[in-house]
């Protein structure tokens, strides 16, 4: 594959990226909901 | 608030009130006429060191004369709300009833004259530091530009500093708010300039176009402004 | 500041996840999952630019994403602004949108760059497209920072409702100067001259593919994002009313000492 550099830093970054938002959103999501009471969670 | 009749003051009134008192603020303190003046002044030697080629620096002689203003406004801005909310001024004017718009128009012209003043001193600096040519019909097209421009800035500068008046960390904040939006005035006013200047072979019609960008940025930019300041200075 | 939630009981599920968000988000895995595959590996190479389509698998979705989420920043503010009991949902939504836009439209800008190294052979052009976009990015940047002012959460609420609506006004305004600007130059053809991509059907399924994968990724983190800006708001308020709580028991044993310091 030419550019092989090019292609998987764009990938790399672009999915990296989203993977750790996502485990930081997780991972504040459930810290903040062993703290809050249901009552201000409307989802549950 | 019952039995009392309180007849609203009219928005213009409120306006013309601000504008006079803002500029009996900034005349009789004069730290603008000793410090912000001179501050933009020095920028435009600074300019002239940094390119340091007289052919390059009567080329972009437009530009640095706008990016000086730029630079200028962010001051202006931030002293015109510092002097307001340093004693709640801009509280005490709220809780008045004195109509938002008023203040923010009141508030914009007073920049706006401040500004117009400095930019004639820029372009002056323009013409003797970096010797650019002026011509007669470049005059018009200059002082229409400077007009619409100046309009522009003062009503972004106005709505975005009162947003970020009394609040911790605006010396930083007010910048990366302003001037993004400012840019098309930095692209447009720069391009008229340049016609005016007729730098780089530009003809002095070619500027025309882009005062009309700069009129509707200014339009586009007072009636936001007119409707949004309220609910930007309410606490 | 050390117990606040202790004091009465309370239930406490640690969940933020809804059927709704897992269905997102496993419709969001699968397609990603499709688009690494079909990008990287099924689809052909294109004739003009050989292995470097493969980026646009991700670019594009990537950019969709970063638009999308200031449309909906824009929107919700508007609905904030206009509802008439100022439901902090509309806010949080928009704040939320803003976040992961921000995140999306700096890797726009990366796998943009890079796609323009290979093709255009520049990392950068003043093409009017892409010096928006960067404004955009500038501009919502200084939006979450207005967010970040403190003040009370209506408070926050206005002032960046307000700020994204100045946005809407501020965008157009700089694309239309920069291609006016650009038009001057007679150089704006960067994009067009060799950015036809002939797309066979699998190019087409990986590309769609993708933003819809994207598209669902989005979703569930705006949704998740904005539960978890619910949780810290709620949090903020009880702290507060923990705090002044404190303050009104410290002042009468305050009280309390000196009168029987006065007998």
């Amino acid at each position: 594959m030419d550019h092989l550099g090019f292609i998987s830093a764009v990938y790399l970054t672009t999915f990296g990226v989203i993977i750790g938002l996502v485990a930081k959103t997780l991972k504040q999501g459930r810290d903040l909901a062993s703290k809050v009471a249901d009552k201000d969670k409307p989802w549950t | 608030m019952s039995n009392l009749e309180v007849r609203p003051i009219s928005t213009l009134r409120v306006a013309r009130v601000i504008a006079s008192k803002d500029l009996r603020i900034e005349l009789r303190s004069r730290v603008v006429t000793n410090q912000v003046y001179p501050f933009a002044g020095l920028v435009m030697v600074m300019f002239a060191f940094a390119l340091d080629n007289d052919a390059v620096l009567s080329r972009v002689a437009g530009g640095l004369v706008w990016l000086a203003t730029l630079f200028s406004l962010i001051i202006l801005v931030q002293r015109s709300f510092a002097v307001d909310s340093a004693d709640g001024a801009l509280e005490a004017q709220r809780v008045a009833g004195l109509d938002p718009a008023g203040i923010f128009i009141g508030k914009a012209v007073a920049v706006m004259v401040q500004l117009v003043v400095l930019e004639m001193l820029l372009l002056l600096a323009a013409v003797v530091l970096y010797r650019v040519e002026l011509r007669i019909d470049g005059v018009v097209l200059l002082v229409t530009c400077v007009i619409c421009a100046t309009a522009g800035l003062a009503f972004v500068g106005t709505l975005y500093g009162g947003l970020t008046a009394g609040v911790r960390g605006r010396e930083t904040l007010l910048p990366l708010l302003m001037l993004p939006v400012v840019a098309p005035v930095l692209i447009g006013a720069t391009r008229a300039t340049e016609s005016a200047f007729t730098s780089g072979g530009a003809a002095v019609s070619d500027g025309w176009p882009w005062v009309g960008v700069l009129a509707v940025f200014a339009a586009v930019f007072a009636i936001g402004g007119i409707l949004s300041f309220g609910s930007l200075i309410e606490e | 500041m050390t117990s606040v939630s202790s004091t009465t009981t309370q239930t406490f599920t640690a969940k933020v996840a809804t059927p709704t968000t897992r269905l997102v988000g496993a419709m969001a895995i699968v397609s990603l999952a499709w688009v690494v595959m079909g990008g990287l590996f099924i689809t052909p190479k294109d004739v003009d630019q050989g292995d470097a389509v493969r980026i646009m698998y991700v670019h594009v979705p990537t950019a969709w994403v970063a638009y999308l989420a200031f449309i909906v920043t824009a929107i919700a503010s508007a609905c904030w602004l206009l509802s008439r009991k100022h439901a902090m949902g509309f806010d949080r939504v928009a704040g939320a949108s803003a976040e992961v836009g921000v995140i999306f439209m700096a890797m726009t800008l990366l796998s943009g760059s890079l796609w323009g190294r290979i093709t255009w052979g520049s990392y950068w052009a003043w093409d009017p497209r892409l010096t928006t976009t960067s404004f955009l990015l500038v501009t919502y940047i200084g939006y979450l920072a207005v967010r970040g002012l403190g003040g009370s959460l209506e408070q926050r609420a206005r002032r960046s409702a307000v700020i994204a609506l100045l946005a809407v006004l501020e965008i157009p305004l700089v694309h239309f100067s920069v291609l006016m600007w650009r038009s001057l130059h007679q150089e704006a053809s960067v994009l067009s001259g060799d950015g036809d991509i002939k797309m066979d059907g699998s190019m087409l399924t990986t590309l769609l593919v993708g933003v819809i994968g994207f598209t669902c990724t989005f979703v569930w983190l705006v949704m998740h994002r904005q539960r978890v800006l619910a949780m810290q708001d709620a949090m903020q308020s009880s702290q507060l009313d923990a705090a002044l709580r404190e303050r009104a028991d410290e002042s009468t044993t305050i009280n309390t000492n000196k009168s029987n310091e006065l007998i």
